[in-house]
Order: structure tokens, then sequence, then C-alpha cells
């Protein structure tokens, strides 16, 4: 008999179902229990860099919205620093970079407000183009869904983006392209995510 | 600052895969075309940090956090505890724990919850807590119950607590769900069933822990979490720069 490697498995994985308000957004699944909700502020109001907001569907196989979704963000700050003891530089203070989105129950729209990040050093010193991870869970979503947001504006630095061009199907890359248009003076990112069909949106195992 | 390195791949036989028919919700809902495979960069490695200021030190006391002064919730009083580890054995301090659950009668707290299961005024469902230096956390709460839901005509859910962990990075991020030792729901429900092995399933059921528990009080149940591990870095890597 060979020597054991004693790892442990990994806790499997299960679907957060219908009620996910209740453990994590109380407020949407209708009461009022803690001081404050996690992830409501991704950015702080201190954070340099310009002001935007990214909002979206999610959208299943048969082409409607997804109405129970939760959606975790995750980004560094404009000049590319994760607020997290491993990366390199500081953010500001109140900077989270981590942000906590439900859908609307009716439409199943969803968004958030927040900075646009900076490029980040990827790996062998390929700069990565400015993006936000974005992790989806719901009921009949098994296990959580990663994929990435990539801003419209940033074509260049977007084809030099070393995750971007790991994907063989070029067009399969524009599912995470999100599309800036200007509202009210204000800055809208826009960026539906499909679980399924033709455009499905390239979801990472990361 | 210290030397980052990559999480172990996820074992994908191990979860459930995306598409399951049993769990017909899954049909609509999960992606056709395969993941594509990403070695961890800064972005996966990094994940938010949490802090005393984010919770109160009662929000893991789900038999105080919604009560009314001098009340109770309904139900059997249990304490859920374990530790959070990484796939090496190690512990997982200081990372945040969040639950959620319906009551004893198997209603939740939600206004899309239409089952006729009788609301507790003193049950909110919901708890938060961060886990110590060892990796360890508790909770006191009710045990949930039942409830049906629509998938076939008469599929019920096994007792269970959702539960969501943070770890150090967003690659470790998950939800899972707690079930219950000896609970006869667990091997027909078909969302248990869309894992695949059965030692799997397994990993999520806690055991009750005599132990632990309070006498003439709480009945304890313990549940530890494995999130996934990091590479040491023996060799060096190329992950930052060259
Ligand atoms: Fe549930």
């Amino acid at each position: 008999m060979k020597q054991k490697l004693n790892y442990l498995k990994e806790t499997p994985s299960q679907t957060a179902g219908p009620f996910v308000h209740i453990g994590l957004a109380p407020g949407a699944a209708g009461f009022d229990i803690y001081n404050q909700e996690l992830g409501t502020d991704i950015s702080g109001p201190n954070a340099s860099g310009e002001r935007i907001r990214v909002e979206g569907l999610v959208i299943d196989g048969i082409g409607s919205p997804v109405k129970d979704v939760m959606l975790e963000a995750w980004q560094a700050n404009a000049a590319g620093s994760y607020a997290h003891p491993e990366h390199p530089g500081d953010v500001e203070d109140g900077f989270r970079g981590w942000g906590r989105v439900i859908t609307n129950f009716e439409t199943g729209e969803w968004g958030f407000d927040t900075i646009k990040p900076g490029p980040v050093m990827g790996r062998n010193g390929q700069m990565m183009a400015p993006h936000i991870n974005l992790w989806i869970v719901a009921r009949g979503i098994n296990v959580g869904l990663n994929t990435r947001l990539y801003f419209s504006d940033e074509e260049e630095a977007n084809s030099a983006d070393p995750v971007i061009n790991l994907i063989e199907w070029e067009r399969r890359r524009k599912t995470l392209i999100a599309q800036r248009v200007e509202r009210d003076g204000a800055t809208v990112y826009r960026f539906d995510i499909c679980l399924q069909g033709d455009n499905e949106t390239v979801f990472f195992d990361i | 600052m210290k030397k980052p390195a990559e999480f172990y791949q996820r074992d994908r036989e191990w979860h459930p895969p995306a598409l399951d028919r049993n769990y017909k919700t899954s049909v609509a809902r999960s992606p056709q075309y395969p993941l594509i495979s990403l070695e961890n960069t800064a972005s996966e490695i990094t994940g938010p940090v949490f802090g005393h200021n984010d919770f109160a030190p009662t929000d893991n006391d789900l038999l105080t956090n919604y009560a009314q002064p001098g009340q109770a919730p309904v139900g059997e009083r249990i304490i859920v505890h374990g530790r959070v580890l990484d796939e090496n054995a190690r512990p997982v301090p200081n990372t945040l724990v969040e639950i959620w659950q319906a009551n004893a009668s198997g209603k939740y707290r939600h206004k899309k919850d239409a089952y006729l299961g009788s609301m507790d005024p003193n049950f909110g469902g919901c708890g938060r807590t961060m886990t110590d230096s060892d990796g360890y956390y508790y909770f006191r709460t009710v045990k949930p119950g039942a409830y049906p839901w629509r998938n076939w005509v008469n599929n019920w859910r096994p007792a269970h607590i959702h539960i969501s962990v943070f770890g150090t990075g967003f690659a470790q991020r998950l939800i899972t769900q707690l079930y219950f030792e000896g609970d006869p729901l667990i091997d027909q429900c078909p969302i248990v069933k869309t894992i695949p092995d059965p030692d799997a399933v397994q990993q999520l059921i806690a055991a009750l822990d005599m132990n632990a528990s309070i006498p003439l009080d709480t009945l304890a149940y313990k549940f530890d979490i494995v999130l996934r591990g990091r590479r040491s870095t023996l060799f060096e890597n190329r992950l930052e720069g060259n």
C-alpha cells in the first residue's frame, strides 16, 4: 500500500436556492434584521477613478430573465490594486472592491454603482485589461458561475488581455464586453449574462 | 508580502454538474459550453476581507437576533459549530460565514415563500459570524423543518441550512447546504442527488455532537467546511512578474 496524501476534499457546492436573499440581502426578502447589510457599497466615497454604473440581466436558456439571482462583484481600484493584503499597492479608505447585488423580482434587472477599475498585472508579467470579476448564484445553478466583465471603451487593452485571448472561439469573446452608454450625464455599462444559447456568456473554471 | 500561490484546481467531479435533469430548474440555467479553465491570477487569489465592524457579535444567535425581548422561536434548539479548513487541513481564520434557513415549520421569512407552514414571529432565519484564529465558528438556532417544493409533484427538501463562505480568495467562494444526520429525506432529494459521489454527500451531513450540546438546554451538530487549498511555493512559480 502506498502512503496516504491526507488532503481534505472541498465541501461540495449546493444551489443557493430561491431564498438566498434571507441570508445575504434580508432587506430584499422583506425584513430588517442586521445593522448593516454587506456589499452594498463597492468603492466607498474616497475612491478615485471614473464613477460608473453597471447594469444587466441574467437570461436563461428560454430567453427569460432570471429573477432570483444574486451576483457578487470583485474588482481592483482605479490604480489596479485589490483591497487584499497579498496584493501590492494601497487602496483608498473605504474601498473594499466587493459588492453584492440582487435582481429586481419583477424585471430581473440588476445594477450597481462603482468606480471603473484599472488594469491589473496578470501572470508572467502580462497586463490584464480593466475588469470586474463576477460570481453568479441562483436557484438552478448548482455551482456558482464565474465570469469577467470587461469594458467596451478599452479596445486596445482588451485585445491584449491574456484571459480574453485564452478563449479559443473568438466570437464568444464579445460576451465578456460590457457596452458603454451615457445616460443623463452618467456612465452606464450594460452587461447581459446569458446562461445558455447562441450568446452564452463565457464562464470560467477558476 | 507573502508569495502568492494558486489554489488547487476544483474537482468538478466532486461538485454537482451544472445540468441535472432531475433538478428541473437547472435545465434552462446550466451553461452548455465547457467552462474555460483559467490559471489563477491576482483576480482569483485575492478576495474581500471582512472585520468585526461588519456585523454585530450577536448576529450568530438566531434564537435571539429576531425574537421579541423575553421570547424565543419555536423549535428544537441547536448549536451548529465546526471549523473552516482548507484542503491542506489548515484552518481558515477570520473568514465570513453566513447562514439562512427555514423556521421549525419549514417556512422561510421571504415574501416569495408561499408554503402554508406557519411564520414564527420570533425567528428571522439568518445569521453571520467570522471564524476565529483557529477557523472555528458557531451559531445558535432552531432545527429547520422540511418543506415541499415544486419539482416532481411530491418532492420535499430535507431539513437544511444554507451556508455561504468566503475564504481568502475569490476562487474559494462557496455556497452549500448543511443536512442533518439521520434525515430520511436526504436520500430522496433531487438537489442532494445533483452531487454524483455518495462520499461527497456525506460531507454535507452534520453529525449530532452530544459532547458540544448543553444539557437540559440545546443539542449540537458539528459541521466542518473545507475550502480549496493553496499550492505551496516549493519552486518558483510565475504568477507575479517573471
Ligand atoms: Fe432552502
